[in-house]
């Protein structure tokens, strides 16, 4: 068997960063590479390499044996290297056709664009692939797991025939990927060979022939699936023993602390993004809401944390109701948010990270007095937590906007933390991040459970959902499919709600 | 958790000293000179003469200085000294409405606004200025100067509390309002000067403010030296306070550097957005009130000489601080007063100096350049978001 791809000795310093370190990767004809790695481990570097967008300062890439130097896309593209990427680039006005031909447009007459020719392409690779895509579709009324074909067939059309998947999974539903790793089967079985980059190691034992694992940009070993097992993957990527499963006790949930009767919410383009949701969430209980993004979730947590306005319904927080008031008042009623976008919402990235510790209660004792701020108390409070929930920064002066995703995330829970909260809503709250930091924010979220607060957690991870909740309620278009008992609820019954598809129903059509 | 931040060890203080923050204005400065000294050989002329004209312009002749000096030691006589500090002070007098016009625009900058209506609220308060001036009579110095100031600063605010509001309340954006507020002072001040304000002499001009609304001169004419210099810099003191000091001014920068993440913290948006033109309004138009009251003691047609909008470039050259706005408006004040100069001495024409102005502002605004022409490394440090796009 032929090595299809090989990089070798591959380094790449960035002023003061060694984002790849001598990093050797190999990709077997017909197989399944699975890059595994943190976020900062060098991945993307790496790839980015490979497809010509950066230069490598030591090492070579060897396609089909042969040495090659790739200068950009076209390149790649030339040397049948074809990258998905993890946000589509996709025009979503235009059709699948369209979308495919961008770039290489074929004429008729040297004038007129010959879309029926592509179309026929993108039918007869559709078929050959099992990929069910209708060329003549618009991007826009397509579903998330159908444009992510879309993006694979633009890759095919240009023959590629090694493929880079980066991230593929992340904004699929359990039945998404299901299909995604058939259609990863057909592809390798009519010979085509894949760089599969992920951080979910489910999916790299599920799927891969190959692993390699980067941490700070060196590989730090390579293994076989058979040898391999979550936890062994885990320490590799982290460095030392993980917790992959949050160790909490069963919930003692106490009086309602959040009520939500009969909500709606339109979004800001004005559509009705939640429709009638009613749900409580109890003092000393997670209450998960699950569901594919785009399902009315985000909506939802503005209402509540006083963002959007409501379109009807009540909101009641510890018996008041809350619907008409500011984001300010709510706040100080003890609501403590971790937002879904953390760099849109959550941090003033320019700021100094003492200044993002105070974001929310700057005009209040000890950080100010009459209107005049105080230093001393501004910093004191975020070098005590820095320490406290050990964000890694060289100091509070540095922008927030200086450090990696999960500091960023844990300078946020630092500061909500830090006030007493009746309420904690907790949004996608580690999208993104490695798995050292995904087992922290988990152990604090539970923390705060225990100390009595009612907590709210929305995550499109099912993982994650079922790993903190001990209820769940799966959204879907802007509804409520049911709420569940978390210990009593299969990732399969979830992977249904989430699709629309109630299980009784289910059982009914079957 | 492996992961950490990784910055190098330049960057571990946020407080990066003066050096580094002044390098690249510094050059730019620079830069400009040298290139105006190209056109100025390629106009045939001597850069020596030149550029000598521009600096005894604008500080003064060092060898006028050295004789007045000795005249006044050896007959207590100071009018050969006074001759001597006459350049430098004139510039300072030019430096002042920069300075309040320069705060100006960099306050709405630091909420994320474009203040391009420096200008009209520069009118606005000018007359303001003057008809409290020159109309409120019997009143003691102590309280009728800083009436007529406050008049300024008043006129100027509402000019600048309109846009404000339209933006906060209705989205309309508030470049295009301040130019459309610019025109209706333009032509609001050529109707008063016309008919209800004007002097009764042949000139379309207002009467002169009375001696009690007058910024107090420090030395006999011809210099006109005044008190308003120390009010500007007492301004941008406070505008420096506000803005880095109090809970309001915290906001203000919230609010400019990332409105969703200022409303998410619970602060209001059409609060600081009203506030922050209203403010800017107020210095722009107490730029106009130094002027009057300091300077030309009455307001004609085409009093400004074009102050609110030397003023975007000021807050662009100043980084939108109000110290090195002072510094910005400074070198534009010794600049402008030197030209005069350089043009009666050595006979260039006074548009060298705007040449030299609009190379100095393009290569502030691309930093890359100068980045490039002196080989800098670049300094991630903290990149005051001049203004939103118009999508905001």
């Amino acid at each position: 068997m032929t090595n299809v791809l090989e990089l070798r000795g591959i380094t790449k310093r960035f002023p003061g960063v060694i984002a790849n370190e001598n990093v050797d990767i190999t990709l077997r004809e017909g197989k399944i590479l699975a890059l595994l790695g943190e976020n900062g481990a060098g991945k993307t570097t790496l790839m980015n390499i490979l497809y010509g967008l950066y230069k490598p300062d030591e090492g070579h890439i060897s396609v089909r044996g042969k040495q090659v130097e790739i200068h950009g896309p076209n390149d790649a593209i030339s040397q049948g290297i074809g990258m998905v990427h993890q946000h589509f680039m996709l025009v979503p006005v235009m059709t699948v056709t369209e979308n495919v031909m961008l770039g290489i447009e074929p004429t008729k007459n040297g004038v007129f664009l010959d879309k029926e020719k592509v179309a026929k392409r993108i039918s007869e690779i559709s078929d050959q692939y099992g990929l069910e895509v209708d060329p003549n579709a618009y991007i826009k009324d397509l579903p998330v797991g159908i444009q992510q074909r879309v993006e694979i067939i633009k890759v095919l059309y240009r023959q590629a025939d090694i493929l880079i998947l980066d991230e593929p999974t992340a904004v699929l539903t359990p039945q998404e990927v299901e299909g995604l790793f058939k259609i990863i089967d057909t592809l390798i079985k009519s010979g085509k060979s894949i760089i599969f980059i992920t951080h979910k190691l489910k999916e790299v034992l599920a799927v891969a022939d190959d692993i390699t694992v980067l941490r700070l940009g060196r590989v730090v070993g390579s293994i076989a699936p058979q040898e391999a097992t979550s936890e062994k993957l885990a320490s590799m990527m982290v460095g030392r023993d993980v917790n992959l499963i949050v160790d909490k006790l069963s919930a003692k949930p106490g009086k309602p602390v959040l009520v939500v009767d009969n909500l709606f919410v339109r979004d800001e383009r004005q559509h009705m993004a939640v429709q009638g949701v009613s749900f409580e969430v109890r003092k000393g209980e997670v209450l998960g809401v699950a569901g594919v993004q785009g399902n009315g979730q985000t909506e939802l947590v503005y209402a509540l944390t006083g963002l959007l306005p409501l379109d009807g319904g009540i909101i009641r927080l510890l018996g008041e109701s809350i619907q008409h008031t500011t984001p300010r008042d709510i706040l100080e009623r003890g609501v403590a948010h971790i937002p879904e976008d953390r760099q849109r919402h959550g941090l003033i990235l320019t700021f100094p990270i003492h200044d993002n510790m105070m974001l929310c209660t700057y005009y209040k004792n000890p950080f100010a007095k009459g209107i005049t701020l105080q230093e001393k108390s501004i910093f004191s409070n975020a070098e005590e937590l820095v320490k406290q929930y050990d964000v890694r920064t060289p100091n509070i002066y540095v922008n927030a906007g200086t450090l990696s995703g999960g500091n960023q995330q844990k300078v946020i829970v630092a500061r909500e933390f830090s006030r007493p909260i009746e309420l904690l809503i907790a949004s996608q709250p580690t999208r993104g991040l490695d798995v050292g930091s995904i087992e922290y924010i988990h152990k604090q979220i539970i923390r705060k459970r225990d100390e009595g607060a009612g907590v709210l957690v929305v995550s499109s991870e099912l993982d994650e959902i079922l790993a903190l909740s001990d209820r769940i309620a799966v959204m879907y278009k802007g509804q409520i499919m049911d709420i569940l008992d978390a210990s009593k609820t299969t990732k399969e019954q979830l992977g249904l709600l989430m699709a629309g598809v109630h299980p009784s129903e289910a059982k009914n059509s079957k | 958790m492996s992961e950490t931040a990784t910055p190098s060890k330049k960057q571990n203080s946020n407080r990066t000293s003066w050096a580094q923050e002044l390098m690249v204005p510094g050059l730019a400065v620079l830069t400009g000179l040298i290139i105006g000294a190209i056109v100025i050989v390629a106009s045939g002329a001597n850069v020596f003469d030149a550029y000598g004209a521009l600096f005894a312009g604008s500080f003064g002749s060092p060898a006028k200085f050295v004789e007045g000096f000795q005249v006044f030691f050896s007959t207590g006589e100071t009018k050969e000294l006074l001759k001597a500090i006459y350049p430098f002070t004139e510039s300072l007098v030019t430096a002042t409405p920069y300075i309040f016009a320069g705060l100006s625009v960099a306050l709405g900058f630091r909420a994320g606004l474009f203040n391009i209506g420096a200008e009209g609220q520069f009118f606005i308060g000018a007359l303001c200025s003057a008809y409290v001036g020159y109309s409120v009579k019997g009143l003691p110095m102590i309280i009728h100067l800083p009436l007529a100031l406050l008049a300024g600063a008043l006129g100027g605010a509402i000019w600048g509390m309109i846009p404000g509001y339209l933006k906060a309340k209705f989205g309309a954006h508030e470049v295009v309002n301040t130019i459309m507020m610019n025109w209706i002072a333009f032509r609001l001040s050529d109707w008063l000067l016309s008919g209800p304000m004007r002097s009764s002499g042949f000139r379309p001009v207002t009467p002169n403010v009375l001696a009690t609304a007058e910024l107090p001169r420090f030395f006999p004419d011809p210099l006109r030296f005044n008190l308003g210099f120390f009010l500007a810099l007492l301004a941008a003191l406070l505008v420096y306070w506000f803005l880095f000091k109090t809970t309001t001014g915290f906001e203000v920068r919230s609010v400019g550097a990332n409105p969703d993440a200022a409303k998410y913290a619970g602060m209001s948006i059409v609060k600081n957005l009203v506030l922050v033109m209203s403010l800017a309004g107020a210095l722009a138009g107490l730029a106009g009130s130094a002027q009057v009251l300091g300077v030309d003691h009455w307001v004609g047609q085409g009093f400004s000489a074009g102050y609110g909008f030397d003023a975007i470039a000021l807050a662009l050259l100043g980084k939108s601080h109000p110290f090195g706005v002072v510094l910005a408006a400074l070198l534009f004040g010794f600049l402008r007063s030197g030209a005069t100069d350089m043009q009666s001495m050595a006979g260039i024409p006074i548009d060298i100096i705007s040449i030299i102005q609009g190379l100095v502002i393009v290569f502030i605004a691309a930093p890359a350049i100068i980045r490039w022409l002196y080989r800098i490394r670049s300094i991630k440090t903290e990149e005051t978001v001049l203004t939103r796009g118009w999508g905001k």
